[in-house]
């Protein structure tokens, strides 16, 4: 009988030292799909790289040999001795491997819960395996099931609304106070990675211009060049905050750059339209007192982060909800999985037959009044006897057949070709 | 048409269940729901109030049983017209429970039948008491409004968010969709006193006879051009204005009911019971 294997190590249970040397890369994945031809008892292969994971899932007929064979083969090719990451790595079969796979997918198990990268990086993964040809009927099934799995998950539950990044988080906020962010106009005061990032995502909000206002004029013209937006000097900001919308402020200033003061004398000249500060910079660059301002909001970074905090909390109990529908769809696909055995195909087929051939013999008996009752027993032996001639040459193949090569494509085309999965479907 | 009467403020009151329940459940369904409910509950009370004008030839705002069911119908009317324009569902959660509330105190109070008067028959009372109604009906909506501004502006603030913050809009939309109800409000309201003059000089013979309710619908008619004009010009907009709409919306009820209580004035017998 083969089994599900899965082998792999993630964030949890490697450093990322250990990932960055197990990650494998485009190319990589290619030559051990290739490679996995040279591997006998190995009948089916998905492998999942991210930079977060490695995942090696198989189909084998012998599951400790195959887990040996992925531990070797990893050494092999990246150079590092199996006692090295042996520790690291875990292994799930059978019931646990597709628990695991769906887990994955539908982003239970990664480092922010609910991101939605790695579906589409398995889904790349399983594109790399099926144009090698080394997924089968197994890999494949369980991948179609773990796509459809994780896309309602995504859709029922809320596990990936909200924001759990500070730009993000801030980007939502915007959106509260604004409706779209569409023509926004944004001042960036300072620089620094998450601002940029801020930034950034206004941009792919369709925000309108940029300002960047910087302590040394020439690094605010790169900025601004990147932004496609305009530089202007610190002692500026008065002026641009009369047009301004969003303010980001990343500054290593020891003091405060604006004060109540400052905001409450441009308000008027704003028409008292709305303006939103991200104070991202410690210690901060925007007066707290500013928020009293009406129709002025300001969050500093501790004030995010308590958001991101929220939207955490809020993930993890949709997460509960998830794993309840990962619950069923496990049970589903074992459901599959072991109609996949000889004899519940043989006994399914032969059910089968018997129906139809009962079925058809009342049929006929019925418009027969004038049979005896010796005629209609011999009718029901010559049936019986039909069937068990026609059944026996796929019986024995089937049973012969599970001795060597893939039985399980046979018995998946078997269940196919007489329709037996009716009611096991999905 | 009593019967009627009471089907429509049934129907009100399940669309107002519905709208309260989906405040707390933000489930679709319910919302959509409750809007249909709501539709037959308008159509059913507007054909009960177009039998009543073919019966009277005239708007039936007879007693404040009649006026109340008009406040009513155009509340209901106006919601329906806002949903459609700034797609604000959870305003729903506001604007219906009140027009349930105005039907029941109608459908408390006796309702006696009065006989017509001649002069009631002039097409500018018509228009006077549709805009009028129609008018202050936006302004309510527009008191919804400022309320749901002031909770999600007090979520943003405040950096908490309660049970409001995800359940309610941006406050750009609520502000914007404010402002809007209180433009129609204005422009209505201006029709319904322009008409009013007129027909109090075709009745009466002078167009203003500084009656209380002609004063205090001036108070109104100023205070709502005070907030525009400020708008236009410095920028009233965001927690200001939603507070001064509320503060319009109850200068509005004492003008509609207050004035006819505890002051005297020729509309008198449409408070009557």
């Amino acid at each position: 009988m083969i089994d599900i294997v899965l082998l792999g190590l993630n964030h949890k249970t490697a450093p990322v030292a250990l990932r960055e040397c197990l990650a494998f890369s485009g190319d990589q994945v290619e030559t051990a799909l290739n490679d996995f031809r040279k591997y006998p008892h190995l009948s089916e292969m998905v492998l999942i790289s991210t930079c977060n994971r490695v995942e090696i899932l198989m189909a084998a007929s012998d599951r400790s040999l195959a887990i040996q064979s992925a531990k070797e083969y990893i050494s092999e090719i990246k150079g590092i001795p199996v006692s090295e990451f042996e520790n690291a790595l875990y292994t799930h079969v059978g019931e646990d491997a597709v628990r695991h796979v769906f887990r994955v997918a539908s982003s239970l198990d990664s480092m922010v819960v609910g991101e939605p990268q790695i579906l589409g990086q398995m889904k790349d993964a399983y594109l790399a395996a099926t144009q090698k040809k080394t997924s089968g009927v197994i890999l494949n099934r369980l991948l179609h099931k773990t796509f459809f799995i994780a896309k309602r998950v995504r859709t029922e539950t809320g596990i990936g609304d909200h924001a759990v990044s500070i730009s993000y988080a801030a980007i939502e906020l915007g959106r509260k106070i604004f409706g779209s962010l569409e023509g926004k106009k944004v001042l960036l005061i300072g620089a620094g990675e998450m601002a940029e990032l801020a930034v950034e995502h206004l941009i792919r909000n369709r925000s309108g211009d940029v300002f960047v206002a910087n302590r040394t004029f020439e690094r605010g013209m790169e900025l601004a060049k990147r932004f496609k937006g305009r530089a202007a000097r610190l002692e500026e900001i008065s002026d641009c905050l009369k047009e301004v919308d969003i303010v980001i402020s990343s500054t290593g200033a020891p003091g405060y750059i604006l004060n109540r003061d400052q905001v409450k004398s441009v308000m008027r000249a704003r028409k008292n339209r709305p303006v939103f500060f991200i104070d991202i910079a410690v210690p901060r660059d925007i007066d707290p007192e500013i928020n009293r301002i009406g129709n002025a909001y300001v969050y500093d970074i501790d004030d995010l982060k308590n958001v991101i905090d929220e939207n955490i909390e809020d993930r993890n109990r949709e997460a509960v909800k998830a794993e309840r529908m990962l619950d069923e769809a496990v049970i589903q696909f074992r459901k599959w999985f072991e109609s996949l055995g000889v004899v519940p195909t043989i006994v399914a087929l032969r059910t089968k037959m018997e129906q139809i051939a009962e079925f058809e013999v009342q049929k006929t008996l019925q418009s027969l009044k004038h049979l005896s009752e010796d005629d209609r027993q011999a009718l029901q032996r010559m049936t019986q006897a039909m069937v068990n001639k026609i059944l026996h040459d796929p019986t024995t193949y089937l049973k012969r057949n599970g001795c060597y090569g893939d039985k399980s494509t046979h018995i998946d085309i078997t269940r196919k070709l007489f329709n037996l999965d009716e009611d096991t479907q999905n | 048409m009593e019967r009627v009467f009471i089907g429509v403020t049934f129907l009100y009151l399940l669309s107002s269940a519905g709208y309260l329940s989906y405040l707390f459940l933000q489930k679709n369904a319910l919302q959509q729901i409750s809007a249909a409910i709501l539709v037959t509950a308008f159509l059913g009370h507007t054909a009960a109030i177009g039998y009543n004008f073919f019966l009277a030839g005239h708007i039936p705002v007879r007693d404040l049983h009649e006026a109340l069911s008009m406040v009513a119908w155009t509340l209901s009317g106006s919601y329906i017209l806002s949903l459609n324009r700034f797609n604000l569902k959870i305003l729903g959660a506001f604007a219906v429970p009140l027009t349930s509330l105005t039907m029941i105190a109608s459908a408390l109070l006796p309702h006696a039948s009065i006989e017509t008067q001649t002069n009631f028959r002039s097409i500018w009372l018509v228009f006077h008491i549709l805009a009028v109604f129609i008018g202050e009906a936006a302004f309510a909506l527009a008191c919804g409004i400022g309320i749901l501004y002031l909770f999600q502006e007090k979520a943003i603030k405040t950096k908490r968010r309660s049970f409001f913050y995800r359940r309610l809009p941006s406050l750009e939309l609520l502000d914007a969709s404010g402002y809007t109800c209180i433009v129609a409000g204005f422009t209505l309201m201006t029709i319904g006193l322009a008409t009013g003059f007129v027909y109090a000089k075709l009745v009466w013979g002078k167009f203003l006879s500084w009656d209380p309710k002609e004063i205090w619908s001036a108070i109104t008619w100023l205070i709502y051009a005070a907030l525009i004009h400020e708008r236009l010009t410095v920028g009233w907009r965001g927690r200001k204005a939603a507070i001064l709409a509320i503060i319009g919306f109850c200068v509005v009820i004492f003008t509609f009911l207050g004035v006819n209580l505890f002051l005297k004035g020729h509309h008198g017998a449409f408070t009557r019971w």
